[in-house]
């Protein structure tokens, strides 16, 4: 415990945007995964505990693309395509076969999913650490804004997550396809009903959210070293952001990753070794005082 | 009735002591024993979790978390006090139920895919402690420089057999408490909670509490697990708190079948098995376990003993109580 660490960060202003910059990337990212798991879980009511390994492969299939091509954007659109086909996949052939059955088999399905994933990346991309290295078109000199410092990445980084946190907003809102995907969240029978093929819009969130994490992976490539089994601390957090934000809640899911992006780097001066408990303890009083999380609604009947 | 009952179950726990008791007289393959030595800590651990997902409905992914708390607590205890096995042991038991009663105080009464996430949370929370205070816990490393095994009450644990012995004894007396504590009307009730729960509460049952008393129950047989454990490795791991342990007990309960009493400890045993044919053949042991999760989750969708069951319903034509 170093409070006073703490109060001089808080009374610097450099130090205050420095943190924050790196508070709001570990935000962004979390934010694209949780958002993935949200949506999953709000649309087809089952938990992805396999969302984590997505996430890996999303930012392994980015550094062999950007090995590959040299390019960063295309080393995105692959890890989302990729990691989305991967979802779309997995979701028909194994994952449609557990809604049913009971939780006990939807752990197992994703616990096998891990295993399998994890290995597989040792197979294809080996166990030791890698790094994609910083893009060249990233590779100005920081911005000093107040007088901390915030890499250009970092800014492309905050900004394209609120563009997607947007678009998500408006497609989920205000378009057709929005319409289905709440439809079916709210009351899958009738939605079949009125002759919707709620197969696929389980397939196509699925694999949405599959995207998402493949994406976020991708994103973090270039600030984050790589390793199997890497996914699951993610995984644990974007959980930890999902019942705070909300089950189900794409905008609570965006509140919480930002929150907790925060907590994260202004606890790491001031209380490291606590900073998780802190998380917990946040987590465990939500769950205790408002279990539908800050900005979520009422479960579902 | 129920005493009756349970005469039958205490003799054969006997016949089964006195078997494996007897095992070291006629052979002294040193894998035979740890085999069953392993198997006694990983079948309590197994059977403990049992409790929560075949009887109480709740399908705990944080068992390990007691695991690895009654394997540290018992090595630090140890290590630190230098108090006798017994202590210590009765010590770790103390401590995981103490975490069981705060972290089943918040888990229990949450719905099922709630409660096997934050479970899985807060084991996490503890293993990333146990990483992290390394001036206690020795962080990856683990607890080394070994666990002094002090000889009590005329057993000398440093001795295989006297190891061997051990394991069994406090293996079986573990297994014929959980079945007693499950064939008690505690034990009915848990099933009725799982059933209806609304039921329960109309008929005045404190289902939280009932919950609750079965996540205490259930951390303080795996503290046991994870005492066993600590003494045959002589040290504790981080490992032993991962998430993978946790996820290889449910694989155990699942694959053992987890309608039958005993299908847990089955299951513990046939999982050895096959770790320990995966490790000899092919490095890629996630890999191996993963597929044969899925042919079990998605082809078998059973246990071995409900398949045991169901045989030995075709053949006498008559129902089996479990």
């Amino acid at each position: 415990m170093d409070s006073n660490a703490l109060f001089n960060c808080l009374s610097d202003l450099s130090c205050i945007v420095t943190q924050t910059s790196t508070g709001l990337i570990s935000g962004a990212l979390l934010f694209l995964v949780a958002a993935g798991l949200t949506l999953i879980f709000g649309v087809l009511g089952v938990i992805n505990f396999g969302h984590g390994s997505l996430y890996m492969l999303g930012a392994y299939v980015g550094l062999s693309a950007y090995r590959f091509t040299d390019s960063f954007t295309i080393a995105t659109i692959a890890a989302s395509i990729g990691v989305g086909l991967f979802g779309l996949v997995f979701e028909r052939l194994i994952m449609r076969r557990v809604y049913n059955a009971d939780v006990l088999m939807q752990l197992l399905v994703c616990y096998a999913l891990i295993l399998i994933l994890d290995d597989a990346v040792k197979i294809i991309w080996g166990a030791e650490f890698q790094s994609m290295g910083m893009p060249e078109y990233f590779q100005a000199p920081p911005l000093f804004i107040g007088g901390g410092i915030v890499p250009v990445f970092y800014l492309f980084l905050i900004i394209a997550a609120f563009l997607i946190a947007l678009v998500l907003w408006y497609v989920l809102t205000r378009t057709h396809i929005g319409k289905v995907v709440r439809a079916a969240a709210h009351n899958p029978t009738m939605t079949s009903v009125l002759g919707l093929n709620t197969n696929w819009i389980y397939a196509g969130v699925f694999a949405f959210g599959g995207a998402l994490a493949g994406l976020a992976g991708a994103l973090a490539a270039p600030v984050r070293s790589m390793s199997p089994g890497m996914g699951f601390s993610i995984l644990i957090e974007s959980f930890i952001v999902t019942v705070i934000g909300g089950m189900g809640s794409v905008s609570g899911a965006l509140v919480g990753a930002l929150l907790i992006g925060l907590v994260r780097s202004f606890g790491s001066i001031g209380f490291p070794l606590f900073v998780e408990g802190i998380m917990f303890i946040a987590m465990a009083l939500i769950l205790v005082l408002k279990p539908s999380g800050l900005l979520g609604k009422e479960p579902r009947p | 009735m129920k005493n009756i009952s349970f005469k039958k179950e205490l003799l054969i726990a006997a016949l089964c002591l006195a078997i494996l008791i007897a095992i070291p007289f006629f052979t002294s393959s040193r894998v035979t024993l740890d085999f069953v030595i392993r198997l006694a800590s990983y079948g309590i651990f197994a059977t403990s979790l049992n409790i929560l997902v075949g009887y109480g409905g709740m399908v705990s992914f944080g068992h390990a978390l007691f695991f690895g708390g009654g394997a540290y607590a018992f090595g630090l205890l140890m290590q630190k006090s230098g108090t006798s096995i017994p202590v210590a042991m009765l010590g770790a038991i103390l401590f995981c139920a103490a975490i069981g009663l705060v972290v089943g105080a918040i888990c229990v009464r949450l719905k099922e895919i709630y409660f096997s996430f934050l479970t899985l949370a807060f084991q996490m929370l503890f293993y990333s402690i146990i990483v992290t205070w390394s001036a206690l816990t020795g962080g990856d490393q683990g607890l080394t420089g070994g666990i002094p095994r002090t000889p009590f009450w005329g057993i000398n644990l440093g001795d295989t057999t006297h190891m061997y012995w051990f394991a069994s004894v406090v293996g079986i007396l573990c297994l014929l408490l959980m079945r007693y504590i499950l064939q008690s009307p505690f034990g009915y009730t848990l099933r009725m909670v799982r059933d209806n729960a609304d039921r329960a509460r109309f008929l005045g049952v404190d289902v939280w509490r009932v919950k609750l008393y079965a996540f205490i129950l259930s951390a303080c047989f795996a503290g046991v697990s994870g005492v066993i454990m600590a003494i045959f490795v002589s040290g504790a791991f981080p490992d032993f708190t991962y998430w993978t342990m946790s996820g290889e007990a449910v694989f155990m309960i699942m694959m053992g079948g987890l309608n039958a009493f005993i299908g847990p400890v089955v299951g513990a045993a046939l999982l050895m098995l096959f770790n320990d044919v995966i490790s000899r053949n092919t490095e890629y042991h996630g890999l191996a376990l993963g597929i044969i999760v899925l042919i079990f989750a998605l082809g078998f969708k059973k246990g071995i003993t409900d398949f045991i069951q169901q045989a030995y319903r075709l053949v006498t034509k008559k129902g089996v109580q479990s």
